[in-house]
Parts: C-alpha cells; structure tokens; sequence
C-alpha cells in the first residue's frame, strides 16, 4: 500500500494509484470504439429502418390520396353527366310540349279551314238550290194558278211581281221557323 | 466436491499465504503482479482482468455492429435490445433531445461496468474489478469531468457554477445555507458517492462470497463430519448468493450508468 498522510481509508484507498490511470484508459479506449465504431453503425440502421417504414407509410399515402382524386373525379363526371342527362330529359319534355301545341294549332288551324270550306261550298250549293227551286216553283206555281183560275196569265209583270211576293213570304216564313 | 474448489477460487484458493488467510478480509482483495520484478507492479491480475474485460466489450459491440441490416438478423435484434435499452430507457427518456451527444459514453459505461461485475462470478477471475476501489474512482472521475464540462460548455464556467449552486427562486437570506449544500452536494458528494457505491456493493458481495465458499472449503477439508456437513452446505448455498451477485453486478452497472445521464441532464437542464 502506498504510504499515504492522514486516516487510515482502508479498502477505500486503492492498493495502486494506477488502477485509477488503468481504469480511465481502458474505459477511455471502450469509448472511444463505442464512439466511432458501435454507436454510428447502429444510428445509421436506425434511420435506414425509420426511412424505409416512413418512405413505405409516404408511399402508401400517396397512393391513397391518387385513388381519393381519381374517385373525386369520377363521382365530379358522374354528377355532370346526370346533370347533362336530366337537363336533355328537360329539354326533351319542353320540346315536346311545345311540338305537340304546334301540332294542335296547326291541327286545330287546319279543321277550322276545312269546317270554313265546307260550309261556303254548302252556303253555295244551297244558294244554287235555292236560286234553282225559286224559279221552278214559281214556274209550277204559275202553271198551277193558271190552271186552277183557269185564265192565262197574260201579265207577266204582274204575275211575276205575285211569285215573287210569294216566295219573300215563304222565305220570311222559313226564317222565322229555322229560328 | 473437493476438486471444485479451487476452480471457484483460484485467486483464494491458488494465491498462497496472503490472499487466502482466514478470515477474509481487505487483504482478500490485494493484487497480485503478473511478472513481479520484470513489470511493474501496476501489471496485475486485476488490471489484466480489465483489459480483457475492455477487449470483450469492444470485441462484442463490434461484432453487434457488423454486417447490420435494415432487417435484422437474430443477433442484430439481441444487439439492438440491449443498445436499445441504453439508448431509450436510460439516455433517452433522462437527457432529453440531447441526448445523442453522451450515448457513445452511456453505452460503454455501462458494458464496462457490467462485464467487469460479472467477472466477480466468472471462474476464470471469480473476482469484481471494481471491487478494488481505484477503478471505481477512475470511471466516477470522468462522469466528473464529463458533466462538469457538458454543463461549462453549454454555459460557461461562472454561469455554470451559479446554475448549480443556487437554485433559482431561493430569497437571499437562505444562500448563505444552500450554497454550500449545493456545491457539496453537486460537486463532491456526487462523484464520491458514484465510486463508492459501486465499489462497496461489489466488494461486501465479493467478501460475503468468500466467507461462504472460502469457509465452506475449510470446513469441508476439516476431516470432521459435522464440519464438512455444515461446509457443503456452504458451498451449496453461496451458489445463491452468487445469483444475488449477478444481480447486483448488473443493477450497479444500471445504477452508475443512470446517475451518470442524471448529473448530465441536471448539468445541461434548461430549467434548474
């Protein structure tokens, strides 16, 4: 033991001063190695092994937000293109309300022209009907006169002027009873 | 039985006159020099043993480190327990974000310590290094100086000197009492309770070992038969105590390597 001033320390004082120098530089040569040979190897593990997991996590990530977007975008051109179905449908509605007005006005237009036609070629014929039958009823109803009275009618002018006064009776007559 | 002996104890047992007189005590632990009068007396069993306890340390993190991969293999994944033990649990969670800058030095406290321990319970040595004290004052010496210069660096030396021995908040008239608690309790109880600690667990465990198997042995070579009953009874139950010494050696190495962050964390803290 290294003679020493003071109290006796006991196991307390090392037997050699050099275990104290030993101590430090073999435990500074551990550190050393610790230092630049262990502990960088096993940080550069670790982040390849953060970098691997993280890039995989950032990988999967994107390709969700992709498939997010591409789904997005469908669903944007499904909805326009029902938007665009609906509005045609529309269309489709309106134009045919409006074809089939049209159709009706012209239908409508065209039987009030027919009905027009066939009444002026009725008021024409019956004109001539009537026109035809006032000269051979007065024909026969001078004949008729002249046979019954039993005298000829000689006066055509007045004859005539009797026929007609006749038949304005019978037309007033006709009219008040159409009524 | 007999013949076991001697392989338990070869520093007792094989040591001669001094080493192995009864009963053991400190002059148990004294060194013996290799090649006494060719080396120095410095070149001991003792400081051979912390050599080869440094080159199995170096020898097995380096064997850890090599051929690393992103997936490990089964003894990347042992490796990266244990470093992972160091680095989360003791240097992490205490040094904070800073705490890359001292693993290198946590890492190889504790493997030092921690192989050194076990060699109080390996044949070939049967003896603790820092069972003899001046190894314990060698590695407390550095924390020392470690966490005194992580602190003078990161504030400077009279920053650093208030920031430890006056806590902030204290009213002027308690100073002239905590001031020189703090200095006493930073700067020369920490060191010398870190050294002592770890030498006087290792050495009543190492003298604790030797009463029982020392003695054990003597009874058992006594030639009485109650004697040599009682002797491998001792023998048998310093098998127990040895697996009690496993477990002091390792919570040691723990203990020294935790307090050694603490003081680094407590020298660089933000808030005191």
């Amino acid at each position: 033991m290294l003679p020493l001033e003071g109290p006796n320390l006991g196991p307390l004082l090392p037997e050699h001063m050099s275990e104290i120098f030993v101590g430090i530089a073999l435990f500074l040569v551990v550190w050393y190695v610790v230092q630049t040979k262990v502990v960088p190897v096993f940080e550069k593990t670790y982040a390849e092994r953060t970098e691997v997991i993280t890039g995989g996590i950032e990988k999967a990530e994107a390709a969700q937000n992709e498939a997010a977007a591409a789904l997005a975008e469908y669903k944007a051109q499904l909805a326009w293109a029902r938007e665009e179905a609906s509005r045609i449908r529309e269309e489709a509605k309106g134009q045919a309300a409006s074809i089939a007005a049209e159709i009706r006005e012209q239908a409508q237009a065209e039987s009030a022209r027919m009905i027009a036609t066939a009444k002026a070629q009725i008021e024409a014929e019956r004109a001539q009907v009537v026109h035809q039958l006032r000269g051979e009823v007065g024909g026969l109803a001078t004949t008729l006169a002249g046979r019954i009275v039993g005298e000829s009618l000689e006066d055509d002018e007045r004859a005539r002027r009797s026929v007609e006064r006749f038949i304005a009776d019978l037309e007033a007559q006709t009219e008040t009873e159409s009524v | 039985m007999l013949s076991l002996i001697p392989l338990l104890v070869p520093m007792e047992g094989g040591g001669g006159e001094e080493h192995s007189a009864w009963p053991p005590g400190v002059h148990s632990f004294a060194s013996r020099p290799l090649w006494p009068g060719v080396l120095p007396d410095w070149v001991n069993n003792h400081a051979l043993q912390a050599v080869i306890a440094a080159a199995l340390v170096i020898g097995f993190w380096l064997w850890m480190a090599r051929g690393q991969q992103v997936v490990p293999s089964k003894k990347q994944f042992l490796g990266e327990q244990l470093y992972n033990l160091l680095r989360n649990t003791i240097a992490r969670d205490i040094l904070g974000h800073d705490y890359r800058k001292f693993l290198p030095y946590l890492v190889a406290l504790f493997s030092f310590i921690f192989v050194n321990n076990l060699f109080g319970q390996f044949f070939l040595f049967m003896f603790p290094t820092f069972s003899k004290i001046g190894y314990a004052y060698g590695l407390a010496l550095l924390t020392f100086i470690l966490y005194n210069a992580a602190g003078i660096s990161k504030y400077g030396f009279g920053n650093y000197l208030k920031r430890m021995t006056l806590p902030a908040g204290v009213p002027w008239p308690l100073w002239f009492l905590i001031i020189p608690l703090e200095f006493i309790s930073n700067f020369i109880a920490r060191p010398i309770t870190l050294a002592l600690r770890l030498f006087a667990n290792l050495f009543a465990g190492h003298l604790v070992i030797m009463v029982f198997v020392v003695g054990g042995g003597m009874l058992l070579e006594s030639g009485v038969l109650f004697y040599m009953i009682a002797g491998g009874a001792s023998i048998i139950f310093s098998f127990a105590i040895f697996a009690l010494e496993l477990l002091v050696g390792a919570l040691q190495a723990y203990i020294f390597t935790v307090l050694t962050a603490q003081y680094v964390s407590s020298a660089i803290a933000e808030e005191h």
